[in-house]
């Protein structure tokens, strides 16, 4: 990863900053509350879902564990069907191959489908480095970029904005980029959305280059899947001469076949429809119809330093679905933004680190960012320990020890001055000065466990692994935390929670709130 | 050393701890203990929830007979007072038989801006999937290349029963992975403002599906 956003403070300090802006934490709580509740929903239609959840994460383990024979697999696929492969090994190399691709069609423009791999490299930047524009299509990245902004959640990455904001930048910035926002808009959806339509389409009509991503790329066949709700992707995938696909290398599938399990868990999971809007797929460039030209660029950038991790691999089976977002209590109140990647959330929590090893301050800190609830590995649809990684984390920040980067053995120091100890006690501290946050987490941290029996001692094993203290048995967070830390820590809770009522029992008339 | 070799190498040393060359077969390594279908339905049931799953998604969806699909087809056109219509050149003639709207044909050459003045488009499918509300589009000659199913505002696709399955494993079956595939339910649409949401930022703003039989 080609570091953290410019200037960006450790998580505990951005998350302060983030919990005092009301409309950000407004606009949040609606977003996680809403789409949490349509997501059960749609994940209970399924009475197998536990089954589909399974394969997926054995599909993806299958893969990772062979990762170098499907690379090559899909590499011979892919160009069989005429399709050329590109290997990046990180985001400087593949913002240099995108850029030449670029510049071989002649032209200065290109349009693009939001993806997470090209926002990772800061592949915008270095095409308007070597004077290429990129044209977001997606409604919220445009957003985002109209807006000179960065996206804070996977799904939404607008949902920092509302609408009067959107028609503020539309009306401002839309002009400087193509097409002029009409006279008079106004902050309705629908007149946004039109509004975007007609300047996006301008675009799209004469694109002759499209950048994307994938979610997925089948290796048996070569075939690469893009799921979409508003058909930017498909604009961008079918339009123009040439499509350049920039791909994070984890993101194999062995077999069509397996497109079964992801085609019914993804949209579920993540924007809680039976099926999203518009899944295209295409197998290198067919004749008269789409690209005639077809690139795939497959990256590294801190993946195979990630699978060299026993314990942290496990992040890479990652779908990008959001879902573990939305029930994070800690992301509720902090936003995406706090975390200072372009992964925010509790995945992010695991992935940053990884992929940008925990040199920085906000990478230090971000396996703190979390109550270790346990709700964010509930509802992972391949089933990442999302809180083990954030222990197993904690534990490397702390001790130290063996790690990989950028392809090499190192031995990591432990954090200095116990940076990583006064992170974990500014996060904590914030995690108490917002009680309902805390009840969330521990509410799904005990049903997590009676579900789950073997994840939460892990959690604990490490702990007390790296405190120096007896084993500790599976028990809430806040508990173990009062008992070891009690003088300080106990004042701040009976002083945030309100006279010191026993969580417990305010836990019990939350239930609704969940 | 190229990136290739480089990445690979990476991969295979980050390895080190997974046994290899168990020679067991990928089938044997993945548990595919789920569902081939949700629930136990006739024929006529399969059809009628993928009819009510495409409502649920805001498509328009009409049922008709073979014999009265031409009339349904021109009734579509009339009332979303179209004057051109895009026809893909398998299309079978008698659906449109019933309408004097003027044909565009699909051709290699025709520009996304020729696209964008055409109001309607008409195509068959490929495969439809009841559990989602999805219909799949593979290019056929039927249904012409993806690109006229995208540009216009207004899509009519015809289904016929012996098209219809009832989930996703089973399309994935029936589907050529070799040719582009466009999954489509509902139309275009986005709830990235406040998450309101508004149908038709990119795509056909209008999906009316006919479901024949
Ligand atoms: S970690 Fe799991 S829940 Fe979170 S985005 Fe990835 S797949 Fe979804």
């Amino acid at each position: 990863m080609s570091g953290t956003f410019v200037g960006m403070p450790a998580f505990p300090q951005a998350a302060r900053e983030a919990v005092r802006d009301t409309t950000l934490r407004g606009n949040l709580r609606h977003a996680t509350h809403t789409i949490r509740a349509k997501r059960a929903k749609a994940v209970a239609e399924l009475s197998d879902w536990a089954q589909l959840r399974e394969a997926g994460k054995r599909i993806k383990d299958h893969t990772l564990h062979h990762l170098d024979e499907y690379l090559v697999r899909l590499e011979e696929s892919v160009t069989a069907a005429g399709g050329t492969v590109h290997w990046a090994a990180d985001a400087t190399e593949a913002n240099r191959i995108v850029t030449a691709l670029v510049k071989e069609t002649g032209e200065s423009e290109v349009v693009k489908v939001k993806s997470m791999a090209t926002q990772e490299i800061e592949l915008n930047e270095a095409l308007e480095a070597a004077g290429i524009r990129a044209y977001e299509t997606d409604l919220a990245e445009l957003i985002v970029q109209l807006g000179k902004d960065r996206p804070s959640h996977i799904l939404v990455p607008a949902i920092h904005r509302n609408r009067g904001e959107i028609r503020d930048i539309f009306a401002r910035e839309m002009s400087g980029w193509g097409r002029p926002a009409p006279e008079g808009l106004t902050d309705t959806p629908a007149e946004l959305a039109e509004a975007a339509r007609l300047h996006l389409r301008e675009k799209f009509l004469r694109a002759k280059v499209g950048i994307s991503g994938a979610n997925f790329m089948v290796a048996e066949t070569g075939t690469l899947v893009v799921v979409e709700s508003e058909g930017n992707g498909r604009m961008c995938l079918t339009l123009p001469e040439t499509l350049i696909s920039v791909v994070g290398i984890e993101k194999i599938v062995p077999t069509w076949q397996d497109l079964e399990v992801f085609l019914q868990t993804l949209p579920r999971s993540s924007t809680a429809e039976r099926m999203n809007p518009y899944t295209s797929t295409w197998t290198g460039t067919t004749d008269a119809d789409g690209p005639r030209a077809f690139h795939l660029v497959l990256l590294d950038n801190g993946r195979t330093d990630t699978l060299a991790d026993e314990v942290g691999r496990q992040a890479l089976r990652c779908i990008r679905c959001s879902a573990c977002l939305n029930v994070c209590p800690v992301y509720e109140r902090a936003g995406g933004h706090a975390y200072g990647s372009v992964y925010p959330g509790p995945i992010g929590a695991i992935l940053s680190p990884q992929l940008r090893g925990t040199a920085s301050e906000i990478d230090a800190s971000l396996p703190y960012a979390s109550s270790l609830c346990g709700a964010c590995y509930e509802v992972c649809p391949v089933a990442i320990d999302i809180p083990e990684v954030l222990v197993h984390l904690r534990e490397r920040v702390v001790e130290g020890g063996q790690a990989v980067r950028d392809g090499n053995k190192v031995v990591l120091q432990p954090v200095k001055g116990h940076a990583a100890e006064r992170a974990a006690m500014r996060a904590a501290r914030w995690a108490f000065s917002h009680p309902g946050a805390l009840r969330t987490g521990q509410r799904l941290a005990s049903r997590t466990r009676r579900l789950h029996p073997r994840t939460l001692p892990g959690p604990g094993r490490a702990w007390s692994g790296t405190r120096d203290l007896p084993a500790v048995p599976a028990e809430p967070f806040r508990d173990w935390w009062q008992r070891t830390h009690g003088r300080g820590g106990s004042a701040a809770v009976s002083t945030t929670t309100g006279a010191g009522t026993p969580a417990k029992d305010k836990a019990e008339d939350k239930d609704g709130d969940r | 050393m190229s990136s290739r070799e480089r990445i690979l190498g990476r991969v295979r040393r980050a390895l080190a701890d997974v046994p290899r060359g168990d020679g067991a077969p990928y089938e044997r390594a993945v548990t595919r203990d789920y569902l081939r279908e949700h629930g136990d339905r006739t024929p006529a049931q399969t059809l009628d929830l993928l009819a009510e799953n495409l409502a649920d998604y805001r498509a328009i969806v009409h049922r008709t007979d073979a014999g009265h699909l031409a009339e349904v087809v021109a009734g579509l056109l009339v009332s979303r007072g179209s004057s051109s219509v895009l026809v893909p050149p398998g299309l079978d003639e008698s659906w449109l038989a019933g309408s004097d709207v003027r044909r565009v044909a699909d051709r290699a050459e025709s520009t996304p801006h020729e696209l964008d003045r055409v109001d309607s488009v008409v195509t068959a499918c490929a495969v439809a999937v009841a559990e989602t509300g999805t219909i799949v589009l593979d290019g056929s000659p039927d249904q012409g290349r993806r690109r006229i199913t995208l540009v216009p505002d207004h899509h009519i696709c015809v289904v016929r029963a012996a098209q219809v399955v009832p989930s996703v494993p089973y399309a994935l079956e029936r589907l050529d992975p070799a040719r582009p595939l466009t999954w489509i339910s509902g139309p275009s649409a986005t709830s990235d403002i406040e998450l309101d949401r508004v149908e038709g930022v990119h795509g056909p703003r209008v999906l009316e599906v006919v479901l024949v039989g």
